[in-house]
């Protein structure tokens, strides 16, 4: 079992994404994360994609995937070198005084920006690899997370390449 | 001036070359039905959703073009749904029309109202929700397109009522051609491939070809028996494969699986190089996939990337349409057959391990297919429904042509057979059309003895009636020490059942009666019904247990 990256380009038409992901849970996949948004080029989309699975198993669901008349290409961006991020907006239990002045300290390490401040919770923003996303997690769960959202990564390839470009 | 809708939807079913179409009326698809009334577009009224899609199937599979269903939302929608499944595992090119309920009221659970386009997503090549009625003629044009080209499928078109009804100018410019950036088959095989390809087949002592449906859809029957004659090959077809080479043909091995010859069961397993054509690897045809050609290298010709590497790792992989990929490799396989120890090898297996018809002056089904397979002789169409009777068949009618034999192999759908039978007589007119059924599955879609009675479709109905589910009385029998649970049938008066519908029969219960009912099937000018009473417990030999190898077969001596 490895992770994947896919990046899948697909018309931006009514029912695309249940498509995708329809062929994934046909399988018994589990998808760990899901991003979707236009694409450079006019009329489409692209979705990223992390799954989990032996490398024929996930051959066959790209090669299911090529076969939608809706998806224009798919790129497993796992063995190239890339770029991933994430966005994730967490809002912390922070009480005025040494419980906040810990959730702050926490954020500025990470570079996470203070969004908005209620009397008895701080909410951060960070932006960054997945990795990053989960240590920072992982050093407020004591502190008391009240509420998590993370967008699902994106990725991009280093360099000149393009994942159009990319056979 | 303006045009609705419904009016271009006809328009431009009748500009793709559609003659005929298979139907249920229903609330939100009225104003298609309106235009159909004085339309030139022919309708045929069935009895039951179910059947206009298994008709407008066995049109395409007899025709080679793409058949057209049609039925109103909700209850009938849903009904075409075990038809459009049916299609998408045979990759047989349909446009099946639903009607839905008014954009405006679309998730609200109108009245009729279901999600097919939801529904239908995993069992479909495409389908379509159109919005707009200015959309059609585009939507047309690339669900019969999407639907003939590459690996054939079915495609939905699903069509609210507003769209039907929604004005147009009547200049409505339909599109010459569809070109789609998410979808480019692939026709030509890699020549590199190719190279591969011949290079390993001339080297090969035991070349095996192992031929399926995508010979049938391609056309590329000529080819394959071309190429087998160029590499004194021997050719076992998949059940969908039947008809791709001369049934008689001496390098015809027929077919192999589950139910297969030995010989050509024993074929896969010693052979050295299997050309798998248009074939899928299906589990009814590897047994345990492990033990499946464990000595051969493999090529794989499909024009479905995901087919290729599936199910059994590939040696030679050729991504391509079959009929062109064969064209190409026959320019370059240089001629000379040095088979010959293999051929008689292979032949030593035939003539040792042949079929078997037991002759004890009881009613075999086995020997009533021989029957018609000598009163037809490779002319017409046979139809089979599933089970028992579909093994039999496949087994001990000779095909001689493609397209002359139709069955569900992959869904394998019982009912699939009768309303099949319809399509085929619309889509070859004139020509016998001979359905082989079960006592089972005849009467899961037995009401379109009302379409055939009410339009004269000469179906020639062969019931194989046992008087139980054959097929899996047999499995009970082998593997569940004969408890018969649920699986018998009270006795069916099938000629009773056709008379009171205006369709002539005969019952037969003597083998002496058999090739003279026959006879009177073939000259009636409309539709008649043979109620054959078989041995009850005949089984289908040989059989190779499910997650067995295939050369470990019952009722083979090795
Ligand atoms: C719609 C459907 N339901 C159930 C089955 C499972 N099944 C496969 S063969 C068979 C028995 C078929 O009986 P019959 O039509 O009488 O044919 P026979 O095997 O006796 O020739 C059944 C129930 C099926 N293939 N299709």
């Amino acid at each position: 079992m490895k992770r994947h990256t896919l990046s899948v380009l697909v018309e931006n038409r009514a029912g695309v994404l249940s498509r995708v992901t329809g062929l994934f849970s046909r399988r018994g996949f589990n998808i760990e994360s899901l991003a979707v948004g236009p694409s450079e080029m006019e009329g489409t989309s692209r979705i990223t994609l992390v799954v989990c699975g032996d490398d024929r198993e996930v051959e066959q669901v790209i090669k299911q995937l090529n076969k939608l008349i809706d998806v224009i290409k798919v790129s497993d961006l796992t063995e190239f070198e890339r770029v991933e991020r994430e966005l994730a907006l967490i809002k912390v239990a922070a009480e005025p005084g040494e419980p906040r002045a810990g959730v702050m300290q926490i954020a500025t390490i990470f570079r996470a920006q203070v969004i908005d401040v209620g009397p008895k919770t701080v909410t951060l923003q960070v932006a960054g690899d997945p990795e990053k996303i989960d240590a920072l997690e992982g050093l407020l769960r004591p502190s008391g997370i009240k509420e998590l959202y993370r967008t699902g990564r994106i990725a991009v390839l280093r360099g000149q390449k393009t994942v159009r470009s990319e056979k | 001036m303006t045009t609705t809708g419904a009016s271009v939807l006809i328009e431009g079913l009748l500009r793709q070359g559609t003659k005929t179409i298979f139907g249920y009326p229903g609330g939100v698809v009225l104003p298609i039905y309106d235009v159909l009334y004085d339309s030139p577009l022919e309708h045929i009224l069935v009895r039951h959703e179910q059947a206009a899609a298994h008709a407008a199937d066995g049109y395409a599979r007899a025709s080679g073009k793409v058949g057209v269903c049609l039925a109103t939302s909700g209850p009938g929608a849903c009904n075409l749904v075990t038809g459009i499944a049916t299609a998408y595992m045979d990759s047989i090119p349909l446009v099946a029309l639903t009607g839905q309920v008014p954009t405006g009221l679309l998730g609200n659970d109108a009245f009729q109202e279901s999600d097919i386009h939801g529904i239908t997503m995993p069992v479909t090549k495409h389908n379509y929700l159109v919005k707009r009625a200015a959309d059609l003629p585009q939507v047309i044009a690339e669900a019969f397109y999407i639907a003939a080209t590459g690996r054939p499928g079915p495609v939905l078109i699903d069509l609210p009522k507003d769209v039907s009804t929604g004005e147009l100018p009547d200049d409505v410019v339909f599109p010459e051609a569809v070109s789609l950036r998410g979808y480019q088959p692939t026709i030509r095989g890699h020549p590199r491939q190719i190279e591969k390809a011949v290079d390993l087949m001339v080297q090969a002592g035991r070349p095996l070809i192992y031929a399926g449906g995508g010979v049938i859809l391609s056309g590329a029957d000529a080819e394959l028996t071309a190429l087998a004659e160029r590499l004194g090959a021997p050719v076992t077809t998949t059940l969908m494969g039947l008809g791709g080479i001369r049934g008689d043909h001496p390098l015809n091995l027929g077919m192999l699986g589950m139910h297969g010859t030995a010989y050509a069961n024993y074929a896969v397993t010693e052979c050295d190089l299997l050309i798998a054509v248009g074939a899928r690897f299906d589990d009814r045809v590897t047994g345990r996939i492990e033990t499946f050609a464990p000595h051969a290298q493999v090529v794989h010709i499909d024009i479905d990337p995901a087919e290729i590497g599936k199910n059994k790792p590939v040696d030679v992989p050729i991504v391509g349409d079959v009929k062109h990929v064969l064209g190409q490799i026959l320019q370059r396989l240089p001629g000379g057959p040095k088979t010959e120890r293999w051929l008689e090898r292979v032949n030593g297996w035939r003539a040792t391990h042949p079929l078997v018809v037991p002759e004890n002056g009881l009613l075999h089904p086995q020997g009533v297919v021989r029957a018609l397979s000598e009163m037809l002789r490779g002319e017409g169409v046979v139809v089979s429904e599933v089970g028992q009777n579909q093994m039999w068949a496949a087994q001990h009618f000779c095909f001689k042509k493609p397209r002359s034999w139709i069955t569900s192999g992959g869904l394998g759908t019982m009912g699939y057979g009768l309303p099949a039978a319809m399509g085929a007589c619309y889509a070859r007119p004139g020509e016998q059309v001979f359905l082989i059924a079960g006592d089972g599955s005849l009467q899961m879609n037995i009401q379109e003895f009302g379409t055939i009675a009410h339009n004269r479709i000469p179906v020639r109905v062969v019931v194989l009636n046992n008087g139980f589910l054959g097929m899996v009385r047999q499995w009970q029998e082998l593997f569940f020490e004969r408890r018969y649970s649920y699986t018998e049938l009270p006795a069916v008066d099938f000629v009773g059942i056709a008379k009171a519908y205006g369709i002539d029969g005969v019952l037969v219960d003597d083998p002496a009666e058999v090739r003279p009912a026959l006879e009177a099937a073939r000259d009636q000018d409309g539709p008649f019904v043979v109620d054959v009473r078989i041995e009850r417990e005949e089984n289908v030999f040989p059989m190779v247990p499910a997650g067995a190898a295939i050369n470990e077969m019952i009722g083979e001596r090795r």
